[in-house]
């Protein structure tokens, strides 16, 4: 008999009992470290998951960022050119008005000067003039310059028309006080005797003179009245010669004239 | 020679008696026992396994699979029983290559008490997910003339599991045996390879079919559903 029955109980017992052994000491300790480490594993992916959602998010926020940052770059680097270009304008605005003023204040100080020298040569040839004259006048005819200005005056009131005659008259009968004959030179006494009678000849009255010297202001000799005056002196002169003057100024202070084009154009 | 390992007797007193069958199936468990024992000693559930773990884990996932390739959907229920038989058949065919082995599963009494346990484990599992009723009315499917035709076929199919599972190791073994007195070198070698790989397929034939088995036993059949037109469709 192949079959052996005892055999058979006893391997079915056999047979359960080693898959109660087997199920406590293998099937569950296994499965029980599979299920943790599976579990473990998806642990650290779903955590791995959530860093990379974490540094998805980071990264999106630092573009972001970037882009804004850029934005506000290029809008600062914009004002900063706009405020460079103001200022810059202004700046040269201001280099240009303070250039503007500078040159108007030489050209008025230019002017000065020209007017300061014109007076000064004017004044130095008025004295050169007198001195001439009177070294002319004496040399040749014995007379003095004072002597001539004095007839030349006193001359020039018998010459006057009939109505600047009255008004000078009723002006210096009128005056309250002594009228000022200035002259650029100390008149001697003869002189002033003489225009004392011609004054009183000519407007028919004792006319009240105060003798004033005044080189600066007076180029010749002057009878000042209220309202009128009578005057001799060598004031056309000096205009002429101070034109002349003026003209070779001028023609001094002209820019120098630029080299010729044809010169440049070698 | 002796045909079976049933009739190598040890001790015996009136029907309790220690065969060689028997002794040789308590040195598998304890084998077997021990083994799981030093093997789980020291499982880790983090950073790198061993390569001891690695294997067993390969092999319990494999099990799984099977099993659930198998028809059941839940195989960790079925390990326990189905994983035990496969390996209880493997590692008795595994051992041949020890001089003067003889496999438990080489007497037709292991072989018989294996089938009686899928014959007991199949309507046990079938009653425990469909009920006594659920699980008898399978026997009348697709109608009651077939009754008798499954219950035939269910005691055919335990009978054909023991006799395979006995053949086919008492085969190899017996062949072994034969060539080794006919050739006693490189062939009986050669034969032993061969061996060994029958007893394993033979170990993965057993554990599949009882797993048929129980999957056909467990089936759930689903409500038939009557479509019913929807008012659209109809209109």
């Amino acid at each position: 008999m192949l079959i052996d029955w005892f055999t058979v109980i006893a391997q079915m017992v056999n047979f359960l009992i080693l898959v109660w052994l087997l199920k406590h000491f293998l099937y569950k300790p296994i499965l029980n470290a599979i299920d943790t480490r599976e579990k473990g594993i998806a642990s650290k992916l779903a955590d791995a998951e959530a860093k990379v959602a974490s540094a998805q998010k980071q990264q999106a926020d630092f573009e972001a960022k970037n882009k804004s940052f850029d934005e506000q770059r290029d809008a600062m680097k914009a004002k900063a050119e706009a405020d460079a270009k103001t200022e810059h304008d202004r700046i040269i605005d201001a280099a240009q008005k303070q250039a503007d003023g500078l040159r108007a204040s030489e050209a008025a100080a230019l002017k000065d000067d020209q007017a300061h020298q014109a007076a000064a040569i004017r004044r130095m040839a008025q004295d050169q003039v007198f001195a001439i004259t009177r070294k002319t006048l004496t040399d040749l005819a014995s007379v003095t310059l004072e002597e001539r200005i004095g007839e030349v005056f006193t001359r020039r009131l018998g010459e006057m028309n009939a109505k600047d005659k009255y008004e000078m008259g009723a002006a210096l009968k009128s005056s309250p006080e002594a009228s000022p004959l200035r002259s650029a030179f100390t008149l001697p006494d003869e002189q002033k005797t003489a225009i004392q009678n011609a004054l009183n000849e000519t407007f028919s009255a004792v006319i009240r003179v105060r003798y004033e010297t005044d080189a600066n202001a007076v180029s010749g000799i002057e009878l000042t009245a209220p309202g009128q005056k009578l005057s001799w002196s060598i004031s056309s002169y000096l205009d002429s010669f101070d034109q002349s003057v003026a003209a070779m100024v001028t023609q001094e202070t002209k820019p120098e004239p630029a080299a010729a084009p044809a010169a440049e154009a070698k | 020679m002796n045909l079976t390992s049933d009739q190598l007797i040890f001790w015996q007193h009136g029907f309790l008696k220690l065969n060689q069958t028997i002794v040789t199936t308590w040195a598998m468990m304890l084998v077997m026992a021990l083994g799981a024992t030093l093997l789980t000693r020291r499982l880790v559930t983090e950073g790198k396994i061993s390569r001891w773990q690695g294997a067993l884990e390969i092999i319990i996932t494999t099990l799984e699979a099977q099993i659930k390739d198998v028809g059941l959907a839940e195989p960790r229920r079925y390990l326990a029983f189905l994983g035990t038989l496969f390996l209880f058949v493997a590692t008795c065919a595994l051992c041949i290559i020890i001089p003067g082995y003889k496999p438990p599963t080489e007497s037709l009494s292991t072989t018989a008490a294996l089938a009686l346990c899928v014959f007991i484990a199949v309507p046990l599992y079938g009653i425990r997910e469909q009920g006594v009723g659920g699980y008898l009315k399978t026997y009348t499917q697709p109608t009651i003339i077939m009754l008798p035709f499954n219950i035939i076929s269910e005691l055919s199919r335990t009978l054909a599991l023991a006799v395979r599972l006995f053949g086919n190791m008492m085969s190899g073994v017996m062949i072994v045996g034969i060539l080794l007195t006919i050739t006693p070198f490189l062939f009986p070698i050669v034969m032993t390879a061969l061996g060994l790989l029958t007893g394993m397929v033979q170990a993965y034939i057993f554990t599949i079919l009882a797993g048929v088995y129980i999957a056909a036993a467990t089936l759930v059949p689903k409500p038939q559903s009557v479509p019913v037109p929807s008012p659209k469709a109809a209109s």
